[in-house]
């Protein structure tokens, strides 16, 4: 059933509508015989995408044949449709263990709508949640005055953009790097790179949303949960793309993607959003010579 | 060359056919010149095209004279006084204070830019300008929100006042979004109608939450 895989995804290269409905018949028939079969076999090439990857950088070669100059060369990275759009959301928050993010939602067809745009609602979804978190943890204290806090917007922007965009670069340079030394089966293009990152980073959303709660228990929770969630996507898509190479290598990989992830998120959880404070009323001490000092 | 000598002087050679010049009416743009005419009517020639957006976008009606005869005069007045009316007066400027004056015309004008060029990559049929004339002029109802969330704040900064301009902000926040809609919507592909409202809403919800969050010093 190999053949029938290449063709099918041959066919699903192109007309994007019928990419996901052509997958799931093929895939029944795979998991019926995955017993008989070797079935770790037939998962490594779900994850791996073995006999395609060939066919899909060269019918992605074929497909942005604008020169660079052109506005239709931009034109398709925009080629996706609103259920497309709403199918990849899905597939990042919602990661299905053994499916490569990559080979079942992008298909060749890597967009930058998701990425710009979510990284975008993501900017303004951390900058206006910490704002109100902060009001909120201190409402009531008689020397607070509520700022605005603007220029958080440009901190956040420069933050998010550069971790979407110089992240990939330098883990797309990493892997073209390592592809020239150990003859690795699985390479992504730079943009899909890009595709990955941008819709992995979609959960921090709500989570954002979420942190508003003035609890360290909610937030470090929502913090382990998101990240487990879009770490799983990304270490689903990496990791066929380094397992071949050697071992340590591989996993330091995947341990820095992950650490990088994380590191984005505890940082803007720490940066954006004051600590909320224990629940007990200021306790007012009385000092030896006659005056109170409240201590916070 | 004796038989080219022969074939090119035998005579006069008559030629018949028709000839038609055509005296073209003068174009009624030719007859219309600007040059002469006093200034005031220059000046309230363009205000009453203005005006007319303006009350073209306050009863949105999918009429086409916006998108055709584009111009960024209210975009620009509308940006200004948004920008001036955002401006709080602190003069010890405090680190984290409200948007800066330059923030806000680069919010307003890269955000309308930014949502223009994504609808066009989408496949827009939109032309560049009139998009940016649409946005623009569907600030208006954010700006009579920011007048009057500043009316609001000068009778008192209480609860009673912050819920008063949390229902103007949002109330306005929906005109422009549904009005910008309205205009924009009929310019895009079908299945990717959300793709392109979808900025929209998000352009005018930071603008809407800069005039939310305004606090005078």
């Amino acid at each position: 059933f190999a053949e029938f895989d290449d063709a099918a995804d041959l066919l699903a290269a192109n007309p994007d509508a019928t990419t996901i409905s052509i997958d799931e018949p093929s895939d029944i028939p795979k998991n019926k015989h995955g017993r008989l079969q070797q079935s770790g076999r037939e998962e490594d090439d779900e994850l791996l995408g073995t006999d395609d990857s060939d066919k899909t950088e060269l019918l992605a070669g074929q497909k942005k044949s604008a020169p660079f100059w052109t506005f239709e060369y931009y034109q398709t990275f925009f080629d996706v449709d609103t259920y497309q759009v709403l199918d990849r959301i899905k597939g990042s928050v919602f990661p299905v263990p053994g499916k490569n993010f990559v080979r079942l939602y992008i298909r060749s067809n890597p967009d930058l709508y998701g990425p710009f745009w979510i990284c975008a609602t993501l900017v303004f979804a951390i900058a206006v949640s910490g704002n109100l978190s902060n009001f909120f943890i201190h409402l009531g204290k008689p020397t607070y005055h509520y700022v605005p806090e603007f220029r958080k917007v440009s901190i956040a922007a420069t933050t998010i953009y550069a971790y979407a965009w110089l992240v990939p670069l330098a883990l797309w340079g990493f892997l073209m790097w390592r592809n020239s030394k150990v003859m690795n089966i699985v390479s992504y293009s730079f943009l899909e790179i890009v595709c990955v990152y941008g819709y992995s980073l979609f959960i921090y959303i709500p989570t954002a949303i979420l942190w508003i709660i003035p609890q360290r228990v909610v937030r470090w929770v929502l913090v382990v949960f998101s990240l487990c969630l879009s770490g799983s996507v990304l270490v689903m898509t990496f990791w066929p793309a380094v397992r071949d190479d050697n071992r340590r290598i591989a996993l330091a990989t995947v341990a820095t993607i992950v650490l990088l992830h994380a590191l984005l998120a505890v940082g803007c959880l720490a940066y954006f959003f004051d600590a909320p404070e224990l629940d007990f009323p200021a306790p007012i001490i009385p000092v030896h010579n006659g005056t109170t000092v409240i201590t916070k | 060359f004796a038989d080219l000598a022969d074939m090119s002087l035998s005579g006069d050679i008559t030629v018949e056919g028709e000839i038609t010049v055509p005296v073209g009416a003068p174009s009624p743009d030719e007859d219309f010149s600007t040059l002469d005419e006093p200034v005031r009517e220059t000046i309230m020639r363009d205000l009453k095209a203005v005006g007319k957006k303006f009350v073209h976008v306050m009863y949105p009606k999918k009429s086409s004279t916006l998108l055709r005869d584009w111009d960024l005069w209210g975009p620009l007045v509308l940006c200004v006084s948004l920008a001036l009316m955002l401006q709080g007066g602190s003069a010890d400027s405090k680190e984290d204070g409200g948007p800066q004056f330059a923030e806000v015309f680069v919010i307003i004008w890269f955000g309308a830019v930014v949502i223009t060029l994504n609808s066009k990559l989408l496949g827009g049929t939109i032309s560049f300008f009139q998009s940016l004339c649409v946005l623009g002029y569907c600030v208006l109802p954010l700006t009579v929100a920011m007048l009057v969330c500043r009316l609001v704040l000068l009778a008192g900064a209480g609860t009673i006042s912050f819920v008063v301009r949390l229902l103007v902000v949002l109330a306005m926040f929906a005109w422009s979004t549904l009005a910008s809609t309205a205009f924009l919507a009929d310019s895009q592909p079908p299945n990717r109608k959300a793709l392109v409202v979808y900025p929209i809403f998000l352009f005018y919800f930071v603008i809407s939450w800069m005039i939310l969050t305004f606090t005078p010093q």
